[in-house]
């Protein structure tokens, strides 16, 4: 069993969000640099997870990136994946990410590709469905539980009010959230080990970007909170009846 | 040269996201000078001749039962060769579930420029730029969409939805319908309450409530107002709330009209999830709880003496004894 992970590298939580050269780019001074919560949380912990009960697992994770995004990669393989692959590039937008990743599970030949369901910077949830669709595999998205039988998995995954149960055969593309793993920290001999697991850097292929970024914009502030006072909720309720409009 | 719709169903019916969608894909048809037409896969319960009233003039319905669950791969194909016969230049997706599958696979597989969750029509004054969300609602980016053809998938509740008076033309549609691969063996829905994600109104609490056994209000609150129950993270991993109530960063990003956040401290993280709301309320004993200043209105006070007379009051609104 082979089982590619995508690891994407994004500001912390907590950064704040500002940009620079006209608005044209995000500004990183003072960001702390994470791995995307649901690529490791979910996708990388539940690959782990599954190596755990198969040790011929073998977990590979690809990143696209430049070299600041090693870091990341380390502290991935910390957690437990057995190497890596970082497409030497800088991102440029989506199809881009996708056509290099899809060129990396072509040569490795993948059982499995994990991704987390979206980054928390782009928010593009896009690039699981745009690797799927250039390795032709099926594509289940927004899992919350993944169970392996032989060839088949059993997947359960999203939908609007509910759950969805289904079976597909390997190889698939999965997308995963919250529910398929419990988040885990690395320890010391992770951390160890990670230094010495193969860190390959490869060269981009040649792809056109379907789009560009014109520019950022930050979203207007609030206007400021109107107070009521708590002996008289009932005038929260009027306001939201008669001024806002909502109820 | 037309504006081509993707039209979701569940179980044979219209997801409200696909109205918005509907409604957006007229409205930018009307934009480019050209007409909107639709596609819907699977069997369908609803009258799909009443979606004319969102504007479109025509859909293409590929009925077809092996279409009823989602398998993004062969929806993908069937939806490529109704873009190919309709000579559609931009196709439109809500940005939901099932958006989320396909739309990607469709930029792929057309080599097509996509913007992922949109938030307002294309400004075409100079090329085909859109506006969508980034960093988790703490920006926006205006994305450049470079390619003959175009896909947008929309961000849901950032449309309204029109009713005009329209009746669409439904016409069958011969494409590929592949035998899934993905096969759903059971679908659990819960039934009788109103999906958070599709929510116009959100009622959510936090660890101020103090444990699972005080939601009862909180409960009481969202069935008067027909809102969906929302929570903070922090409620979800003490296992008080189902993990599908967990909105935020790293939960459901949502964009109701109205969510009430009742003691919830209004964490950044938490933050990220709901700030695209268009009403908030926050209801919080501490007057220095980050929350107020993401809101709009809120009360300085105990939820459990608060909430137990905003829903005395709500019910008297609603006329409800
Ligand atoms: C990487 C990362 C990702 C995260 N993602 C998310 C996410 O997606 N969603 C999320 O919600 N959190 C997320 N968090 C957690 C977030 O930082 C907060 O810890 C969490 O939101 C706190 O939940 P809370 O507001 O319910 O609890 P608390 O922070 O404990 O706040 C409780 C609030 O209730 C008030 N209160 C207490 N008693 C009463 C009363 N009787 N009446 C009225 N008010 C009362 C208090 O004043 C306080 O403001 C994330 C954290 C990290 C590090």
């Amino acid at each position: 069993m082979k089982i590619l992970v995508c690891i994407s590298k994004t500001p912390d939580t907590t950064a704040k969000i500002a940009f620079t050269d006209n608005n044209t780019k995000f500004a990183p001074d003072g960001v702390q640099w994470i791995i995307n919560p649901y690529d490791e949380w979910y996708a990388l912990v539940r690959a782990i997870e599954l190596k755990e009960k198969d040790a011929s697992t073998a977990i590979h994770l690809v990143t696209v990136g430049a070299a600041d995004a090693e870091p990341i990669i380390r502290k991935a393989l910390a957690l437990g994946g057995d190497e890596a692959i970082r497409v030497n590039a800088d991102s440029h937008d989506s199809f881009y990410i996708a056509s290099q990743i899809a060129e990396v599970a072509k040569q490795g030949g993948y059982d499995l590709v994990f991704t987390g369901k979206e980054t928390i910077d782009y928010n593009g949830s896009s690039i699981g469905g745009m690797v799927a669709e250039l390795l032709d595999l099926p594509y289940v998205s927004l899992a919350t539980k993944f169970e392996l039988n032989g060839i088949t998995a059993t997947i359960t995954r999203e939908i609007e009010g509910g759950e969805e149960v289904c079976e597909v055969s390997l190889p698939v593309a999965v997308s995963c959230q919250k529910g398929m793993a419990e988040a885990r920290i690395p320890n010391m001999r992770g951390i160890m080990a990670a230094r010495t697991k193969p860190l390959k850097v490869v060269e981009p292929v040649a792809v056109d970007a379907l789009t560009s970024v014109v520019s950022f914009e930050l979203p207007p502030a609030k206007a400021g909170v109107k107070l009521v006072s708590p002996d008289t909720p009932e005038e929260l309720v009027r306001l939201l009846h008669e001024e806002a409009k909502v109820i | 040269m037309s504006v081509l719709i993707f039209i979701d169903q569940s179980e044979g019916h219209i997801k409200k996201s696909s109205l918005e969608a509907l409604t957006y894909g007229a409205e930018l048809a009307a934009q480019l000078g050209t007409s909107a037409e639709a596609i819907v896969l699977g069997e369908v319960k609803d009258d799909l001749a009443a979606l004319g009233k969102q504007g479109v003039k025509k859909i293409h319905q590929v009925n077809n039962s092996a279409l009823n669950h989602l398998d993004a791969q062969v929806y993908t194909k069937a939806i490529a060769e109704a873009v190919a016969a309709t000579g559609a230049k931009v196709v439109v997706f809500s940005h939901n579930i099932s958006g989320k599958a396909i739309a990607p696979r469709l930029s792929a597989k057309l080599k097509a420029a996509m913007v992922a969750g949109a938030v307002g029509l294309p400004n075409t004054s100079n090329g085909f730029v859109v506006k969508k969300n980034v960093f988790s609602g703490k920006a926006f980016a205006n994305l450049s969409l470079n390619t003959d053809i175009k896909i947008i998938s929309l961000n849901p509740n950032s449309f309204h939805i029109t009713n005009g008076d329209g009746v669409a033309e439904v016409a069958p549609l011969s494409v590929t319908v592949d035998a899934p691969k993905v096969k759903v063996t059971a679908v659990n829905k819960v039934t009788g309450e109103v999906p958070l994600s599709e929510a116009e109104l959100v009622v959510s609490a936090g660890r101020g409530l103090k444990g699972p056994e005080n939601w009862g209000m909180i409960e009481e609150m969202a069935h008067l107002l027909h809102a969906a129950t929302a929570c903070s993270r922090a409620v979800a991993d003490a296992g008080w709330r189902p993990h599908h109530e967990h909105v935020g960063q790293t939960g459901l990003a949502i964009a109701p009209n109205l969510y009430i956040a009742i003691g919830i401290s209004g964490a950044i993280q938490h933050l990220a999830g709901v700030n695209r709301s268009k009403v908030i309320v926050v209801i919080n004993k501490d007057p220095e709880a980050p929350f107020f200043k993401a809101a709009d209105y809120g009360i300085v006070g105990d939820a459990f003496e608060v909430v137990p007379k905003m829903n005395a009051a709500i019910k008297k609104l609603k006329g409800i004894a």
